[in-house]
């Protein structure tokens, strides 16, 4: 079994308020080791079966009209992975 | 004149859209967004919430929703619709108007009586007010930072598409202090603060007169009804 993994980031050029209030958790803990932390997302899409390329196109276009907004958020992978037990 | 308010699963503000409305003496039509009937409004309203949580994207999922293909449609041949909050959020998601909007830049969830400066009186919804005029409403969001890129921006500001700007105070980190928009028709426009809870005297932000007596937001849904009127 196998799934399809999109990533999605916010766009290099924007702030990202959460990934920052992550960094100053990791300032507060002492930890200086970072410059920059930024929160991005991870879809898992299951299917029943192997992964098609007609799924493969489906993940893609849905990455881009749904999963993801081009004005904020950048697409940086989209992949086939096995399938967590 | 009928103006829809479309309710989604976590809407929060459709029934004070709706009163709004009344309020301005408009027909309020109650909609839902499962459906794909717009039962012959003539305007619409989407309303401030979360809808579906603000999972994925604030407004991402909803901007999905069945009765949104009805609403693009509407807007396209030119039916007045307005966002507010989460609604517009919808209209950024849906591509009706440019930019984004993201987590505020301070991180905290705010809410405040917001003076706002109305940029454009050319629309439906701002026809009452005057170039200029300063206008104080509710504002309560976590996600309400306006970005786009500097060619959009420039564009933005170039057409002229800059409905309302925040004054004073720039609550969440918004470019260029961009607290609304319109898009080239002016027929759409969305912001982030919320006309539809400073309708009512007694119920609204606090005016130099009068404690919770300010009535700002009104004028907005009058404006779409002196607009229909006049045509």
């Amino acid at each position: 079994m196998a799934i399809i993994v999109i990533e999605v980031m916010p766009k290099k050029e924007l702030l990202d308020p959460a990934g920052k209030a992550v960094l100053g958790a990791f300032h507060r803990q002492g930890m200086s080791d970072f410059r920059e932390v930024r929160i991005g997302k991870r879809f898992e899409l299951h299917v029943e079966g192997d992964v098609t390329d007609a799924h493969r196109e489906k993940a893609k276009t849905l990455a881009e009209d749904l999963l993801s907004n081009g004005v904020i958020e950048d697409i940086v992978d989209i992949r086939v992975e096995d399938s967590p037990a | 004149m009928k103006v829809g308010v479309v309710t989604f699963p976590g809407s929060l503000d459709d029934r004070d859209a709706l009163r709004a409305i009344r309020l301005a003496g408009g027909e309020p039509v109650a909609l839902w967004h499962g459906e794909h009937d717009l039962r012959g409004v003539d305007a619409l309203v989407l309303p401030g919430g979360f809808s579906y949580g603000d999972y994925l994207r604030c407004g991402a999922i909803a901007a999905h929703s069945p009765i949104m293909a009805e609403v693009i449609e509407a807007a396209h041949k030119g039916m007045p619709v307005l966002g507010i909050c989460n609604g517009f959020q919808m209209l950024v998601e849906t591509g009706l108007l440019p930019g984004g909007l993201i987590r505020n830049d301070h991180g905290d969830f705010i809410c405040r009586d917001q003076k706002l400066r109305v940029e454009n009186t050319d629309t439906p919804w701002t026809n009452g007010y005057r170039e200029g005029q300063e206008i104080t409403i509710p504002l309560k969001n976590g996600e309400g930072g306006f970005i786009a890129d500097g060619e959009t921006l420039k564009r933005i500001e170039g057409e002229n598409l800059v409905t309302f700007r925040y004054v004073e105070v720039n609550p969440n980190g918004s470019l260029h202090d961009i607290a609304g928009l319109r898009n080239d028709t002016g027929k759409i426009v969305g912001l982030m603060p919320h006309p539809e809870h400073a309708v009512e005297s007694g119920f609204g932000p606090d005016t130099a007169q009068a404690m919770k007596s300010g009535t700002d937001g009104l004028v907005m849904f009058q404006s779409l009804l002196r607009q229909v009127m006049a045509a």
